[in-house]
C-alpha cells in the first residue's frame, strides 16, 4: 500500500492521519465530556443524551435558517450564537428533566437508564412530529468549510480544527468551573458525600439541578458542532449513544481526565485500525478491545473509588 | 384500521409532516397523463369475471395496499414512496379507476421493522384481501414479506432500486435492479474523464457489497483497476481516516454507495477534508434528491448519481408529474428516483390488470410482461417477463440547489439482468 | 416446626399454581378460541418475547442483575434454530437454479462454493435444539465470569451487554455470505418435512409455545422456591453479607445469568418457528431494551406479571401503530417512564395492592412466588 510514494508524501499522510486521529479524539471528548459530567458526578445514566445532542443540532438548524433571512449579515458570526443558544436550549430542557423526573431516581441508577430510554423515545417523536421525519441541512458558513494547507501536501479541515478548538476551550471552562471554582467544589462535595455537604450548608438540589443542566448544555454545543460532520435527523442521537457511553465506561466514570484518557485512547485506536483495515472490522475490533479490557479492568481506566 | 377512500382530507392523513397538509383543490385539474390505451377500460366486466378469486372488490371499488415504514428509521425514505403511489391512485381514480373500479387504499405501517412488515402484508393479503400492495423499501423488508406473497399469493410493487438477485411471480419492481444503474454509469465515467483507477466505499450490508462485486469484475473486464474497497457499518459517522486513504491513493473517480446517516457525514467531512466535487469524480449509486435534503446540496455539488430518474428530467410526462406532485404535496417536495418508481407502481397494475381483462393475480402475472407504460415520467417503461422493468439509465451531476443536472442518458432501454453471469 | 424441603418449596402453592392455571386457561382455551388465526400466530409471536421476560424476572428482579443485552440470546437461539430450516430448505432439488445447489440462496449469491464449516452440524435437528440452549448458555457463561468474578455489575454490567449486542448487530450485518446479513434468514419452510407455514402449522406450533412457556414459568417457580431462588434474593438486597456468609456470589449470578440467556434463547427458536424468519433487528440494543419494558410492565419480580407484561405491551404496539403510529412511540416513551417512576412493581404490584387484598377476603390467601411481594426492588447498591 506504501510503494511509489516519496518519503515526504508518506510523512505528510501520516500526519493528516495523525490529525484524523486528534479530530476524532475531539469528537469522542466533546460527546463524552457531557455525559461524563452527568454519570460520574452523579452517577445518573442518561439514554437520551444522544437526543439533547441533537437538540442543539436542530437548535443551529433553525438560528441558520433565521438569521440567513432576517439577517444575513451577521451569517459568518451565527454559528457562535447558534451554539450558545444550543447550551441554552439542552440546558434548560436538562433543568426541566432533572426536576421532573431524574431527581427521583437517584439512588437508581438502572432504573434512570429506562426512565431516560423512554424520554429518549419521547424526544425523537418530537422531532419528527416538529422537523418531519427527513434529516434537515444546515448551512454553514463559508469561513467553516474546506480545509487549510499546514504545509505544502499536509491539508487539515478547518471544521477539524474547529472542534478541536472547541474542546480544549470547553475542556479548559469545565475544569475552571469544576475544580477551581467554589460552585464546583460544591459539586464535588455533593458527589462524595451527599448528606454531609447538605449539613454544611450546600444547597444539594440546586447542585444536582445545575450540574444536570450543564451536561445537557454540553451536549447541545456538541450537537451544534456535529451539524458540521453528520446528519441531523430525528433518529441521529443513536448513532452516538454506544460510542459515548463506552469512552465514558471505559475512562473510569468519576474521573473527568479518564474520559479524555479514554477518549484518546479508543479513538487512535480506531483510527489507526481504520486505515489499515478496513471500516467495519476497525469498529468491531475497537469495540472488542474495549469490552475486554473492560472485563479486565472494570473499573476504567481511571478510578476515584472501587464501584460495583 | 384506516380504508382510505380517496377523500381530499383523507390522503394526506397518516403521513408525518404537517407542513404538507395541502387540500387537493387541483385533482379535477390533473393533466391527462401520457397515451393509455384507453380502449380496454371496460366499465361492464362483471365482478364475477374480474375476481375469481374473492379479492377485495365490487362492482364499483377495489382494494389496494400500501405497505410502508412511516415511523422509525426508515420513514425518512419512505415517505416519498407514498406520495408517490397516492398521487398515481388519485389519477387513476379521476380516470375513472381499474376495470372502471375506483381505488381505495388500506394503508400499514411497517414501522422499519421487518417482522412488522411480514404481519402487516400478511393481514392485507388475507384480512383484507388486496388485490395488490405497493411497498416496501429495503431490501430486508423485501425479503421478509416476499414468503408472504408467495404464500398467499399476492401481487407487490416494489420500488427500490437494489441488488438483484430475486425473481419472483409475485413481485414487479419497479426499481432498477444492480446491473442496470451500475454497468453504464461506469462506462460513461470510463468515457467521458477516461479513469483508470476506482476506489470503492459503501455501507456494510448486502446492497453495497453485491453493487460493488458486479462493479468490480466490470471494471477489471476493462482492464481498470480498483485501488481500494472499504465498507463501514450502518450508522457510521467518521469517515476521516478513509478520506486520508483517499487522498492517498488518489483514485481518478471514487464510487460511493454508502447510505443512511453516513451519506451525510460522509459528504460533509469529503469536503471539509478539502476534496473538491468538481475536481476529483465521485460517482455514487445511494444518493437521489432525498438524500440531498439532508446532505445539502453545497456539499455534493459536483458528484455524479446514476439513476433512472431525475426530478430535473426534460420531457412533458415528468414535467406534468412534477407540477402534480408539488399541488398534492406541497412546492418544496422533492423527487427522487425510489419516489417515481413507487409512481409507477400503481399505473403499471392498472394496465396489467386491463390487459388481463382481471384482478386474479395468477392472470396479472402472466399479463405483465410486455405492459408498457408510455406515461412513466422517465419517459418510457417496460415490464420485462422476469417482473423487472426495461429503463434507461441517466448520470446526473448535483447541483448546490439539490437537483441534478442530467448529463448523459443511455440511447436504448437497458435489459434487466438480476442474475447476470459472469458477474457472480 | 421442621419443613421438610418439598413441603417447604410446595406447601404455599395455592396461590401460584391458582395464578399459573388462570394464564394456561387463558392462553390454551380462552385466546385460541376467541382469535382467528392470524391474531393467534401475533400471540404467539408475544408470547415468545416472553421467555426472555421471564429470564429477566430472574436475573434482574430477583438477582439485580439488569442485562441490556438479551436480544443476543435470544438472535443466537432464534439462529441456531433458522439455520436448521434454510438447510431443510435448500435441499439439492430446491436449490437447483442457483450456482451452488444445496446451500442456502443467500450463500450462493455471496458466491460461496460450499457451506462453511460451522454450519454443517446444522444438519441434524437434535444438534440444532441443544445449541438453541447450549450456545447462548455458554456465551453467557463466558461474558459471566469474565464480569461476576471481577465483582462487576450494575450498571457497568449493562453498558457492556449493550456494546456486545452492538457488536454483535455489526459482525452479523456484515457477514453476509455466512449470516444472510441485515436480510437474517428468510424462507423458511419446513420442519422435518412438516410444512410450518400452514394455518394448521401455525395453530400446533402456538400450543407448542404455550406449553413451553408454562413449563418455563413452572421451571423459574421451582429455581425461585428453592434455595438458589433465597440467595439471588439475598445477593439482590445485600450482597456482602451474602459473601461473608461463605457463598461464591459470582457462581450464582453466573447461574441465574445462563439460566436467563437459555430461556431467551427458546424463546428465539420459537419465534423462528412461527414467524418463519430470524433477522438481526432482534439482536441489537433497541430491541433489547424493549424487552427489558415487558418484563418491567408486569412488575420486574412477578412471573406471571412477566407474561402479562408482554402481551399488554405488545398487543398496545400493534393497535396503536396500526391506528395511530406517532402516538405509538410517546406511549411507549411514557410507558418506560411511568413504569420506573409511578408503577416500579408493574402490573403485578397493581395487582398486589388493589385486587389481591379483595381477594383475599374470599378465601385464605397466601402471596409470595409468582406473584410479586411488595419488596421495593432497589437499594443503594443498584
Amino acid at each position: 500500500m506504501f510503494e511509489g510514494y516519496s518519503l515526504a508524501e508518506l510523512g505528510s499522510i501520516f500526519a493528516m492521519q495523525g490529525f484524523a486521529g486528534l479530530i476524532l479524539f475531539s469528537v469522542f471528548v466533546l460527546m463524552a465530556l457531557g455525559l461524563a459530567i452527568i454519570f460520574g458526578q452523579m452517577g445518573v445514566i442518561n439514554m437520551a443524551h444522544g437526543e439533547f445532542m441533537i437538540l442543539g443540532a436542530y437548535v443551529t438548524y433553525l438560528c441558520s435558517n433565521f438569521i440567513s433571512s432576517t439577517a444575513p449579515a451577521l451569517f459568518p458570526a451565527y454559528f457562535f450564537i447558534a451554539m450558545a443558544l444550543a447550551f441554552l436550549a439542552s440546558g434548560a430542557l436538562g433543568m426541566l428533566v432533572e426536576w421532573a423526573m431524574i431527581r427521583f431516581l437517584y439512588r437508581r441508577p438502572l432504573d434512570t437508564l429506562l426512565a431516560t430510554w423512554g424520554l429518549s423515545l419521547i424526544l425523537q417523536q418530537i422531532f419528527r412530529s416538529v422537523f418531519g421525519a427527513r434529516e434537515v441541512g444546515v448551512v454553514l458558513p463559508d469561513w467553516l468549510m474546506g480545509s487549510v494547507a499546514v504545509t505544502d501536501t499536509i491539508e487539515v479541515p478547518i471544521n477539524g480544527l474547529f472542534v478541536m478548538g472547541l474542546t480544549i476551550a470547553i475542556t479548559i471552562v469545565i475544569y475552571a468551573v469544576m475544580f477551581r471554582s467554589r460552585w464546583g467544589q460544591g459539586v464535588r462535595a455533593v458527589m462524595q458525600n451527599r448528606v454531609m455537604a447538605g449539613a454544611v450548608g450546600i444547597n444539594t438540589e440546586k447542585v444536582d439541578r445545575y450540574t444536570f443542566g450543564l451536561g445537557c448544555g454540553i451536549a447541545g454545543v456538541a450537537g451544534s458542532a456535529f451539524t458540521m460532520v453528520g446528519s441531523t435527523g430525528p433518529t441521529s442521537g443513536q448513532l452516538y449513544i454506544v460510542d459515548t457511553f463506552l469512552v465514558v465506561v471505559f475512562g473510569g466514570a468519576q474521573s473527568l481526565i479518564g474520559t479524555i484518557a479514554s477518549a484518546f485512547t479508543i479513538s487512535q485506536a480506531q483510527s489507526t485500525m481504520e486505515f489499515f483495515l478496513s471500516g467495519s472490522t476497525a469498529k468491531v475490533l475497537t469495540l472488542l478491545t474495549v469490552v475486554v479490557i473492560l472485563m479486565l479492568r472494570p473499573q476504567g481506566l481511571f478510578v476515584l473509588k472501587v464501584r460495583r | 384500521m384506516s380504508s382510505d377512500k380517496i377523500d381530499a382530507d383523507k390522503l394526506t392523513g397518516g403521513l408525518p409532516s404537517p407542513l404538507r397538509r395541502k387540500l387537493l383543490l387541483g385533482m379535477a385539474a390533473l393533466p391527462a397523463i401520457g397515451l393509455l390505451p384507453r380502449g380496454a377500460l371496460a366499465q361492464a366486466l362483471p365482478t364475477d369475471a374480474v375476481n375469481t378469486t374473492k379479492l377485495a372488490v365490487t362492482d364499483s371499488t377495489v382494494k389496494v395496499g400500501i405497505l410502508h415504514s412511516t415511523t422509525g428509521t426508515m420513514a425518512i425514505s419512505e415517505t416519498g414512496s407514498v406520495q408517490a403511489e397516492k398521487l398515481a391512485i388519485a389519477q387513476i381514480n379521476e380516470m375513472g379507476g381499474v376495470l372502471g373500479r375506483k381505488i381505495e387504499v388500506i394503508q400499514e405501517d411497517g414501522a422499519s421493522d421487518w417482522p412488522t412488515f411480514a404481519e402487516k402484508a400478511r393481514k392485507l393479503l388475507v384480512e383484507d384481501k388486496v388485490a395488490a400492495v405497493f411497498g416496501c423499501w429495503t431490501s430486508a423488508s423485501r425479503k421478509a414479506v416476499l414468503p408472504v406473497f408467495e404464500q398467499y399469493n399476492g401481487m407487490l410493487y416494489y420500488p427500490t432500486f437494489y441488488e438483484g438477485l430475486e425473481q419472483s411471480k409475485n413481485v414487479i419492481y419497479t426499481g432498477q435492479e444492480a446491473t442496470q444503474q451500475i454497468l453504464a454509469g461506469l462506462d460513461w465515467v470510463t468515457k467521458e474523464k477516461g479513469a483508470k483507477t476506482f476506489f470503492l466505499i459503501g455501507s456494510d450490508y448486502i446492497w453495497p457489497r453485491t453493487s460493488n462485486k458486479i462493479a468490480r469484475k466490470h471494471i477489471e473486464m476493462h482492464g481498470q483497476k480498483v485501488v481500494g474497497e472499504e465498507y463501514f457499518p450502518l450508522g457510521h459517522t467518521q469517515f476521516n481516516s478513509v478520506i486520508n486513504k483517499i487522498k492517498l491513493t488518489k483514485p481518478d473517480v471514487i464510487y460511493a454507495s454508502v447510505v443512511g446517516g453516513s451519506n451525510v457525514a460522509f459528504y460533509k467531512q469529503l469536503k471539509a477534508a478539502g476534496i473538491d466535487l468538481n475536481k476529483q469524480t465521485l460517482m455514487t449509486i445511494s444518493v437521489t434528491e432525498d438524500e440531498m435534503l439532508g446532505i445539502g446540496g453545497e456539499n455534493i455539488a459536483g458528484a455524479y448519481a446514476c439513476m433512472k430518474y431525475f426530478q430535473s428530467l426534460k420531457n412533458p410526462n415528468n414535467e406534468k408529474f412534477v407540477a402534480a406532485f408539488k399541488k398534492m404535496w406541497g412546492g418544496e417536495s422533492v423527487i427522487g428516483d425510489v419516489t417515481q418508481a413507487g409512481y409507477l407502481g400503481p399505473w403499471l397494475w392498472k394496465l396489467t390488470a386491463e390487459k388481463a381483462k382481471s384482478f386474479d393475480i395468477d392472470k396479472i402475472a402472466a399479463a405483465s410482461a410486455g405492459i408498457e407504460f408510455t406515461g412513466a415520467p422517465e419517459g418510457y417503461v417496460r415490464i420485462h417477463e422476469n417482473h423487472h422493468l426495461w429503463s434507461k439509465t441517466r448520470v446526473g451531476r448535483a447541483r448546490t440547489d439539490g437537483q441534478f443536472d442530467v448529463v448523459f442518458e443511455t440511447a436504448d432501454l437497458i435489459e434487466p439482468n438480476p442474475f447476470p453471469k459472469g458477474y457472480q | 416446626m421442621t419443613r421438610t424441603p418439598h413441603s417447604r418449596l410446595f406447601g404455599r402453592l395455592d396461590g401460584d399454581i391458582a395464578g399459573i392455571l388462570l394464564l394456561a386457561a387463558l392462553l390454551i382455551v380462552v385466546l385460541p378460541l376467541g382469535l382467528d388465526i392470524f391474531r393467534l400466530n401475533m400471540v404467539g409471536k408475544y408470547l415468545t418475547y416472553a421467555f426472555v421476560a421471564l429470564g429477566l424476572v430472574l436475573c434482574w428482579g430477583s438477582a439485580g442483575i439488569l442485562s441490556l443485552g438479551q436480544g443476543i440470546f435470544f438472535g443466537i437461539g432464534g439462529y441456531c434454530m433458522a439455520m436448521f430450516l434454510k438447510l431443510e430448505a435448500s435441499s439439492p432439488e430446491a436449490t437447483k437454479i442457483q450456482s451452488t445447489p444445496g446451500i442456502p440462496d443467500f450463500m450462493d449469491w455471496n458466491q460461496l462454493k460450499a457451506l462453511p464449516w460451522f454450519w454443517e452440524p446444522f444438519h441434524s435437528l437434535t444438534f440444532a435444539t441443544v445449541a438453541v440452549v447450549a450456545v447462548p448458555a455458554l456465551l453467557a457463561f463466558i461474558v459471566g465470569l469474565a464480569m461476576f468474578k471481577r465483582r462487576v455489575g450494575g450498571v457497568y454490567f449493562a453498558i457492556i451487554t449493550q456494546a456486545f449486542a452492538a457488536i454483535l448487530t455489526i459482525l452479523i450485518v456484515g457477514q453476509q455470505g455466512y449470516t444472510g446479513g441485515i436480510n437474517g434468514i428468510t424462507d423458511l419452510r419446513t420442519l422435518k418435512g412438516w410444512d410450518i407455514r400452514t394455518d394448521e402449522a401455525k395453530l400446533v406450533l402456538y400450543f407448542v409455545n404455550a406449553a413451553l412457556l408454562i413449563g418455563c414459568i413452572l421451571l423459574c417457580l421451582y429455581v425461585r422456591r428453592s434455595k438458589l431462588g433465597r440467595i439471588l434474593v439475598a445477593l439482590r438486597d445485600k450482597e456482602d453479607r451474602v459473601r461473608f456468609s461463605g457463598y461464591d456470589v459470582a457462581n450464582f449470578k453466573i447461574f441465574v445469568f445462563c439460566f436467563a440467556a437459555a430461556l431467551s434463547a427458546v424463546g428465539g427458536a420459537m419465534f423462528t418457528l412461527q414467524v418463519g424468519f430470524m433477522s438481526p433487528s432482534f439482536v441489537g440494543i433497541v430491541p433489547s431494551i424493549e424487552m427489558v419494558i415487558y418484563c418491567a410492565v408486569g412488575g420486574r419480580l412477578s412471573l406471571l406479571g412477566a407474561v402479562y407484561g408482554t402481551l399488554l405491551v405488545n398487543w398496545a404496539k400493534t393497535m396503536l401503530s396500526e391506528s395511530f403510529p406517532e402516538l405509538w412511540l410517546f406511549a411507549m416513551g411514557a410507558l418506560f417512564i411511568g413504569v420506573v417512576m409511578v408503577f416500579p412493581n408493574g402490573l403485578a404490584g397493581l395487582y398486589q395492592q388493589f385486587i389481591a387484598p379483595r381477594l383475599g377476603r374470599l378465601r385464605p390467601r397466601t402471596g409470595g412466588g409468582a406473584g410479586a411481594p411488595i419488596i421495593p426492588p432497589h437499594t443503594a447498591a443498584d
